[in-house]
Order: C-alpha cells, then structure tokens, then sequence
C-alpha cells in the first residue's frame, strides 16, 4: 500500500514537472509553423511560410546580423586580449598572483550590468561610443574577461609545462611554441569560452537596449521585445518565426558545448 | 650539445616563455579594459551618487555636488521602498523557495532513475534556462494571456494573471527560469556522496525523510550555501521582470534593476540613479563575500 502511495506521488510529481515545464514552451515549437498562430498553443495549421515572410523583413534580418557582430566583436576581444593574459598567469607566478585572479572574479560577479548601468551608460557616452557597437562590445568583454581568464587559466594549469620545455630545448622560438604546442593543447578552453561568451552576447538584452538608440542598430534580443510591446496589433506570424530562428543558434551552441564537455561548475558562472 | 641543453632547460623553467616585463605587456589590454568597463564604472557611480547629475538641460552639462542629498531623497521615497520590497520578495520567492527547493526535488527524487523520461525532463527544465530571455519573456506573456493563453484554456477561466497576480507570475516564471541550474548543481552533489552513506542509514533501518534530513542535508551543506548566494545574487540582478511586466502595474513588479532604470534612464535623473545603484553595489558585495566565506570555512 505505502509503495503504490509512493508510486502514485512519483508519476504525479514527474508529470507536474513535466506540464510545467514544457506548456509555456509549446508555443515556440507549434507556432512558428502555423499559418493562423494566436496567443495560445494549438496544433498548426502547417506551413513555412512565416519564415519566407521573415527572410523578407529587413530589420528582423539586419537584427540578427548586428547581434552576430556583437558576438563576434565580444569573443575576439575576449580572445585577443584575454587567452594571452591567462596563459602568462598560469605560468607565471607572482606575489598575490591568486588573491589578484580572485578579486577579479569576485568583481565581475558583483558589477553587474543592472547594478552599473547608470555609470556604463555615461561612460559610453563621455567616451563617444554611445549608440556605437564598440560600446557595447567593450562593456560586455570588461564583463566577461574576468571568468574567462578565470577557466582558461585552470585549463593551462593542467597541461604540462615539459611540452613547452621540450619544444624549447629542440629550438622552437617563442612564437612556434605558442602556435604549435600551447594553442593546441588549450584548445578545449578557448572553445568552452568562446561559446560560454557567445551564448551570453546572444541572448544579453539590457545593455544593448540601454547603449544602443537607433532602431537599426538593434541586436535580435532587443528586436524581439520591441515587437510585442510597441502598440499596435503584434504580428504572431512574425514574431513565431523570429523567436524560432533566433533561439536555434543557442541550442545547438549549447548542445555542442554539453557533448563535448557536460555540466561544469566554474564557480558560478552564467551571467 | 648537452650543455646548451641543460642551460635552455634552465632558462625556461626560470622564466617560461615570456619574461616578466614581457607578461606586464600580454596582461596589460585586459587589465584595461577591465579597469575602464568593469572596476571604473563601479567606483564612478559612487561618485555620481552625490552629483545631481541629469540626462538633459543644466544637470547634465553642469552637475553640482550635492552630497548625500539624494540618499535622503531616496530613503523618503515611497517608490524606494516598495521597489525594496517587491524585490526582497521576489528574490525570496523565486530563487530560494521556487529554484533551489525545484532544483533540489527534482536531483532527490530523480536520482536513482535510469529512463528517457528523466533525461527528456531534465532537458526541458535545461532548454528553459538557456533560451534567450526576450524569447522567454514573450512565450510567458503569450501563455499567461488574459483572453487566449494556454493557461487559462487549460484552466477554462479568464484571469489577466499579469494584472491580477503580477509579482506571483514573475515568481513563477522566474522559477521556471532558472532552476536549471539548482537541479544541475545539487545533482552533482548527490553524485558525490559516497554510496556506503544511504546504504548504512539504510540498514540501521532510516526512513527515506529521515535520511535526506539527517545524512544527506547536512553533507552537502556547502553546496546548499553556495547555490542559495549564487542564485539569490543573480535573482538580485535579474532584469527580466521588465520584459514581462515593465516594473507594472503601479509599481507591484518593480524590481531594483527596473527601479534604477526607470529613475535613471527613463526619467533622466542620473545622480539619484547613481546612488540606488551604489546601495545595489554594496548588497551585490556583501552577498558576494558571504559567498567566499562560506567558500574558505568549507575547504
């Protein structure tokens, strides 16, 4: 009797969590194929045509291409300026080497986008890039740099030093030895950084929607809440469509980056 | 030969690849652009905070220091406060009671249970987490809908849940939001107990409550802690709300974030902004240490 009572509780649990979680999802999967979508989710009246209507909307198209060249603006700085650093505090060590790595961290934990955004926003302006993508590409990497040096620099850590050595000792000059033996062994981290970043510019709403004022700058994550607040009737055809091709991208990032790797726990990442 | 070698090899292990001049040069630009966009901004807004700096007009061009003017300002704010409470609330009830107690039922009563039906409902709760939140945001305004949302089609009622019960449908969708990473996170710490644990409780004959309050809890303490800083300081910083709801109505979902924003951006007064925000700062910073504390009395 208690088993079959406990049996009951467990199906009826699962089930709960299984209606909660995917009703308010249904929508997204439903709607875009649909040629009369509503607010609710019902089985389509199947069709691709919203996404050849959405491939003829310039702004929807522009939208995604500006949020591709924040991605790409965000994941060069954090590469260029931050694959190099974490390297050399890997190897090299100083005095307060560590206390440093984790004041950084704990800084980028606490100056949040929601909690500076009155002084991000003036300094964007002061400094002339204000509606300017370099504004946001900046403030986003200045976010960011900190855990990604954090990981990247744990995964120096854990590869030999002697790879280096020997490559040294049969005469590599510096440059060879970076290209040919440190990049590769790092490799794992800078993919786990540049999609865990790129994930983040993708879907950031707030800070391009506080530093960005022309509608045509605007990245997808912007676009989509302009879309259903601006007045009017929203256009459930598009916006079905638009959320579809715009959240794809993430899942696929986030499915390669999962296979390969699983779940970590970088001490509380996820902005 | 063997010479060169041995000094080489000397050489390197002394200062690797780069000399220490050479590491200040490779660390220098992302040391800038963390100072400029991370830790200057920080310690601006402390300053701005006393400034009755504005967007427009004289305020703007010429800001006068004002000092604490606008902390007492904001302390007889009405609108201060209640944004005050909507958030103590919302933190409370989205990220401690509705994620880590989902998080934590879900890796608990999930954990012996090898099934596709486990990993296809613990993909949902992932996919949930990683959608991008405009997205989110609109498929819970859709489903939420007074008129033709799902949920009250399911239901068979016509309640404007985001007028009626604004701050409970944040909570909720918040929930939903985020207990990805409460369930990943305890799942990993379950993992981690060894299994002779449960098997003596067993054996001296623990009830399964008996075991989860007296074995299990208490093992994974630190993770506890850690999850509820982490996710009480995210929640805390969530700007989400606003894609939902706009703060409204009246003011019931106005969360910190939407409250600055509102005061600061919309309203264009920069210096008061400022100093919400320096008080925001400092609660970010003060959970943020309470974090590393329980980090070093772990370890």
């Amino acid at each position: 009797m208690r088993d079959f009572v406990v049996r009951v509780a467990f199906i009826g649990f699962s089930a709960f969590v299984g209606a909660f979680f995917a009703l308010p999802m249904l929508w997204l999967v439903f709607a875009p194929f649909d040629s009369t979508p509503t607010l609710a989710a019902q089985i389509p009246e199947f069709t691709l045509e919203n996404f050849s209507d959405l491939l003829s909307n310039a702004s929807a198209l522009r939208s995604l291409g500006n949020s591709l060249i924040l991605v790409a603006g965000v994941v060069g700085v954090v590469l260029l300026v931050g694959a190099p650093a974490s390297y050399v505090l890997s190897r090299i060590k100083f005095p307060g080497r560590d206390v440093f790595l984790y004041m950084l961290l704990l800084m980028s934990s606490v100056i949040t986008g929601a909690a500076a955004m009155v002084p991000l926003f003036l300094l964007t302006f002061e400094l002339g890039l204000n509606d300017r993508f370099p504004g946001v590409i900046l403030v986003l990497a200045g976010g960011m740099l900190p855990a990604s040096i954090f990981i990247l620099k744990d995964f120096t850590d854990t590869t030999p030093r002697s790879y280096e050595e020997s490559a040294r000792v049969f005469g590599a000059t510096t440059l060879q030895t970076l290209r040919d033996v440190v990049v590769p062994v790092i490799r794992p981290g800078l993919a786990v950084i540049s999609v865990w970043t790129a994930v983040n510019v993708w879907s950031n709403f707030l800070i391009p929607f506080i530093l960005l004022r022309s509608p045509s700058k605007s990245p997808a994550a912007v676009l989509m809440y302009s879309f259903y607040t601006e007045g009017g009737q929203p256009n459930l055809r598009l916006i079905a469509a638009f959320s579809l091709l715009y959240t794809v991208p993430i899942l696929l990032l986030y499915g390669y980056v999962n296979r390969k790797y699983g779940f970590r726990f970088h001490g509380g990442l996820k902005s | 030969m063997t010479g060169k070698g041995t000094d080489r090899r000397r050489r390197s292990s002394g200062g690797d690849l780069v000399t220490r001049g050479g590491a200040a040069t490779i660390v220098a630009p992302a040391a800038a652009v963390v100072a400029v966009f991370l830790v200057f901004p920080a310690l601006w807004t402390l300053y701005l905070g006393l400034t009755n700096r504005g967007l427009t007009g004289i305020n703007a061009a010429n800001p006068q220091f004002v000092g604490l003017e606008n902390y007492t300002t904001a302390l007889s704010d009405p609108a201060l406060w209640n944004s005050l409470q909507v958030t103590f609330i919302f933190v409370s009830g989205s990220a401690i009671v509705g994620q880590a107690v989902l998080g934590f039922t879900l890796a608990w009563v999930f954990r012996n249970w090898q099934s596709w039906v486990r990993r296809a409902l613990e993909l949902l709760v992932v996919v949930a987490w990683i959608v991008p939140s405009s997205v989110v945001a609109f498929l819970w305004v859709a489903f939420l809908d007074g008129e033709s949302g799902t949920l009250n089609a399911i239901l068979g009622i016509e309640t404007e849940w985001l007028l009626r019960h604004p701050l409970l449908s944040v909570i909720v969708f918040n929930t939903w939001r985020g207990t990805a990473f409460s369930m990943l996170l305890f799942g990993a710490a379950l993992n981690s107990l060894p299994p002779s644990y449960l098997e003596t409780s067993r054996l001296a004959g623990a009830s399964p409550l008996q075991q989860l309050f007296d074995i299990i809890l208490p093992s994974i303490k630190g993770y506890i802690i850690t999850n509820l800083l982490l996710i009480s300081l995210w929640t805390f910083n969530d700007f989400s709300p606003y894609l939902i709801t706009g703060g409204g109505p009246a003011g019931a979902t106005e969360v910190l974030p939407i409250y600055i924003y509102n005061e600061s951006i919309r309203f264009g007064e920069l210096g008061f902004g400022s100093a919400i925000s320096a008080i925001m700062l400092v609660i970010n910073l003060l959970i943020a240490l309470s974090y590393l504390r329980a980090g070093r009395s772990r370890s």
